[in-house]
């Protein structure tokens, strides 16, 4: 029998793991929300997002926490892009092409990291990656410790942009009836390209969060997202306090479950639940509807 | 238009059986058999997704078992491969109705299905990558014993003859499919399912039926790689790749038409041979411009892929 | 034929359809009015199996079809139209009036020869091959009773087949429901257009709050003008008499 001290260690390193689903999920969920589309090329972005992280480090020993504000920017920048210039006017309004050309830039995306770096593994070096703070019966990793503060801060932030602003409501109106934001005046192509652009940025936080204790190779990014795949559908598709909750639940049953379960089986546990949420309760846990 | 309609996919299986007449090379055959085991794939796919509206994500998980109960049948039980490979068929489609089952009667539409087929797939792909039973990671092997009757054969031609049968032979089934009753109350549901449960139409039955179908042809697919290639694993079966190149074959080639999973599956791999060929020897660049000559594909496909093909076969055979 | 007994439909607090009783004798055409919000379309949606009741029953040539899913309540020869028309969009008139006509013949070539009959029924004969995503709203409102119409049914729902038409559109459709009428097909029908409910049918029940309110013949649900002006205002009651006599 394991000691209630391993439990709860586990507890928090899940808990540490899933502020960081939280961001990724984020991201996809607002895109499904708004778009009402899956947008197969969130997890090349991440990756992408990843190697960003990784070359300022190696290159120009840039530190990941410092380079959240210009990664957030610039990949706000490159979500606006190409939902404006690449994915919307490709798409002609149809889904299914929606589909394809988000495959499409992923398979871009993916396999030129491929060409450059390899299918290796890389991390980086920083000087903090293994400071810990001690609680006594555990030890929380500094750098995941920060990176579960900047998460919940970024999904705060991103709520009040959504709330408080005239772009969030915008958006929120464009989420709930398209139609009738176009009527109003608003500018939907624009919203639905701020959104991508949101989307981006929230990934291209969880790359810098990810970084200092996590390693990085072309293919990575499909495993995060098949995992935020279950938070957006666990938490109900579109809700961002879903996706929250979602997050740090599936976060806790992969660490909680890993103590009891072979490795290789450690991802069973969350697509059953996926599957179970899907079947039992597809609005999700918190009945978000969209 | 009639005329036409059963014209172009003769010509198209004419046209391809006579390949093996003119060239022996071995990667010819190779690019074709594949090329047709994706075909075969996405006629699969193409009933439950083209013409009942079910958008899969998760195909692999019938090419994949039916792939696997074919090998398995064999390997661990001494099982004709003949028999084997209608024993994978046959898992394949009681997955697909079990799959469906679960999903349709739990109201799952749209997206909310797509998901649920992504996940049913990937718990396969974890289960038997795990089980010493499928061989676990390192896979299983089909023994290398040359005899039709073991389903394997020492010219490749015959090998493929055999997948272009099975192709050509769904194609008719899906023609025929188009032309009766569950075809139209199939379609029904994927234009309007309120309105065709009020004409009658018992919609979960019929996605049921369509499900299975589906399933065992994709699992069929699965049988013919793993009788060609005879070595299979997880990753090879039930990964994700397998599910994009059906959805991807059967949309570019156009879904919901008996004869757009057979083109687009023809189409996609010409093209990955094409960009294989301009990227040279690197690793991933082939891959980056088959990306951008997808999307490029469906920029330019002004009025949908359907409407695009249609327009092509009227125009292009007269 | 169809009994419906002390039917209720509840949504959360709301109460949709209240303790509602009525017949539908055969071979009649029997009309349900009301104001927006009287619980009209719940009621079809009870009857044709869209949803279930909360309590009470629906009794179809005698049999107890409360719970019945509505693709067996079409079997059985209950076909409904929609008040927002769902076509196929995708698919030509005759290819849409085929779908219902399979469910009385399984052959193609029988199902689509079954459809140009009923086409012609409904005057859609010159719009066969129209991809119904083009047709104008008179033709879609022909389209979605031809559908209907194609399962062959005994009692055929219609929920505001006229609503959306203008004056002269209404007068091409009378015949043709009077037709259907006449070939033997019992209709209920829920209508806004009071002299084509007037004219048309045999019997009327009204219907307000989701709770039944009244039923007659139609001179007498014309005359029971308290009732009438209560629920449909004011000037009502001498509006419907207007419609009697010019229909």
């Amino acid at each position: 029998m394991l000691s209630p001290d391993i439990i709860l260690a586990a507890v928090l390193n899940g808990l540490m793991n899933g502020a960081i689903y939280a961001l990724i999920a984020l991201g996809l969920t607002l895109v499904y929300g708004v778009l009402h589309i899956i947008n197969f090329a969130h997890g090349a972005t991440l990756t992408a997002a990843m190697f960003v992280v990784f070359i300022a480090f190696t290159v120009f020993g840039i530190d990941p926490f410092v380079m959240i504000p210009a990664m957030a920017l610039g990949f706000f920048g490159v979500g606006y892009a190409l939902q404006r210039f690449v994915v919307g006017p490709a798409a002609q309004g149809s889904d299914n092409n929606v589909l394809l050309i988000t495959l499409g830039l992923s398979i871009m995306i993916e396999n030129g990291l491929l060409a450059v770096f390899h299918s290796d593994t890389r991390s980086i070096d920083v000087p903090y990656g293994f400071s810990s703070f001690d609680l006594g019966f555990t030890f929380l990793s500094v750098p995941k410790v920060a990176g579960f503060g900047v998460s919940l801060a970024v999904a705060l932030v991103l709520w009040v942009i959504l709330i408080r602003t005239d772009t969030g409501k915008a958006i929120r109106a464009v989420a709930r009836e398209r139609m009738g934001a176009e009527l109003a005046g608003i500018d939907v192509e624009h919203i639905f390209a701020v959104t991508f652009g949101l989307g981006a940025a929230t990934v291209a936080i969880a790359a810098c969060l990810l970084m200092p204790t996590f390693y990085v190779s072309p293919r990575i990014g499909n495993a995060f997202v098949l995992v935020a795949f279950t938070i957006v559908v666990l938490g109900g598709m579109g809700s961002i306090p879903g996706a929250v909750t979602g997050a740090l639940i599936v976060g806790i049953i992969e660490s909680v479950s890993g103590l009891f379960l072979d490795e290789s089986l450690g991802q069973l546990g969350i697509f059953i639940l996926f599957i179970l949420v899907l079947l039992l309760r597809p609005t999700g846990l918190f009945g978000a509807r969209t | 238009m009639i005329a036409l309609r059963t014209l172009c996919p003769l010509l198209v299986v004419a046209g391809l059986a006579l390949i093996p007449a003119f060239t022996s090379a071995n990667t010819t055959l190779n690019f074709l058999v594949f090329a047709l085991i994706v075909a075969l794939s996405a006629q699969g796919w193409n009933i439950l997704a083209g013409y009942g509206g079910q958008f899969s994500f998760g195909h692999a998980a019938f090419f994949g078992l039916g792939a696997y109960g074919t090998a398995l049948a064999q390997a661990r039980f001494g099982i004709n491969p003949w028999v084997a490979f209608a024993a994978g068929i046959g898992l394949a489609a009681l997955a697909g109705t079990v799959i469906g089952y679960l999903s349709f009667r739990a109201g799952l539409r749209g997206s909310y299905f797509t998901l649920v087929t992504l996940a049913f797939a990937e718990v396969f792909r974890i289960l038997f990558n795990a089980a010493s039973f499928t061989g676990g990671a390192a896979g299983v092997l089909v023994k290398l014993d040359v005899r039709p009757e073991n389903f394997q054969f020492a010219s490749r031609s015959v090998f493929y003859w055999v997948v272009l049968g099975i192709v050509a032979l769904v194609l008719l089934l899906t023609m025929r499919l188009e032309r009766s009753r569950f075809g139209a109350w199939l379609i029904a549901i994927r234009e309007n399912e309120a309105a065709a449960k009020a004409l009658g139409v018992d919609v979960l039955m019929v996605k049921l039926q369509a499900i299975a179908l589906s399933a065992a042809i994709t699992g069929a697919a699965g049988g013919l790689y793993v009788q060609y290639f005879l070595y299979l694993d997880a990753n090879i079966g039930f990964g994700p790749w397998i599910s994009v190149e059906t959805l991807m074959a059967a949309i570019i080639g156009g879904a919901g038409t008996a004869l757009g999973p057979v083109l687009g599956a023809l189409a996609l791999h010409g093209l990955g041979q094409l960009t294989k060929g301009i990227a040279g020897g690197t690793p991933g660049i082939d891959l980056v411009l088959f990306g951008a000559l997808l999307i490029l594909a469906v920029a330019f496909m002004r009025d949908g892929i359907i409407g695009r093909l249609r327009r092509l076969l009227v125009w292009g055979r007269r | 034929m169809l009994e419906v007994r002390a039917l209720t439909k509840r949504f959360g607090g709301l109460v949709a359809v209240n303790d509602v009783s009525l017949d539908v004798p055969a071979g009649s055409i029997t009309g349900l009015i009301g104001p927006n919000g009287a619980g009209k379309t719940t009621l079809f949606t009870l009857i044709s199996g869209f949803e279930t009741p909360t309590t009470g029953t629906v009794r179809f040539e005698g049999a107890d079809i409360t719970t019945l899913p509505a693709f067996r309540r079409a079997r059985l020869g209950i076909a409904r139209t929609f008040q927002i028309v769902q076509p196929f969009a995708g698919l030509s008139v005759a290819e849409n009036i085929a779908v219902g006509a399979h469910l009385r013949h399984r052959s193609r070539g029988e199902a689509i020869r079954a459809a140009e009959a009923v086409a012609e029924r409904v005057g859609l004969t010159q719009s066969l091959e129209t991809p119904a995503a083009s047709l104008t709203i008179a033709g879609r409102k022909r389209l979605e009773l031809a559908r209907a119409l194609a399962t062959e049914p005994k009692l055929l729902l219609l929920d505001e087949v006229l609503a959306g038409l203008n004056p002269s559109e209404i007068r091409d459709m009378l015949p043709v429901m009077r037709a259907i009428a006449a070939s033997g097909v019992t209709i209920l029908m829920v209508e806004h257009v009071m002299q084509a409910v007037m004219s048309l049918c045999d019997y009327i029940h009204v219907l307000a709050q989701g709770k039944h309110i009244a039923e007659g013949k139609p001179e007498e649900i014309a005359r029971n003008s308290s009732v009438v002006e209560a629920y449909l205002g004011r000037g009502a009651a001498s509006r419907l008499t207007g419609g009697t006599l010019n229909g």
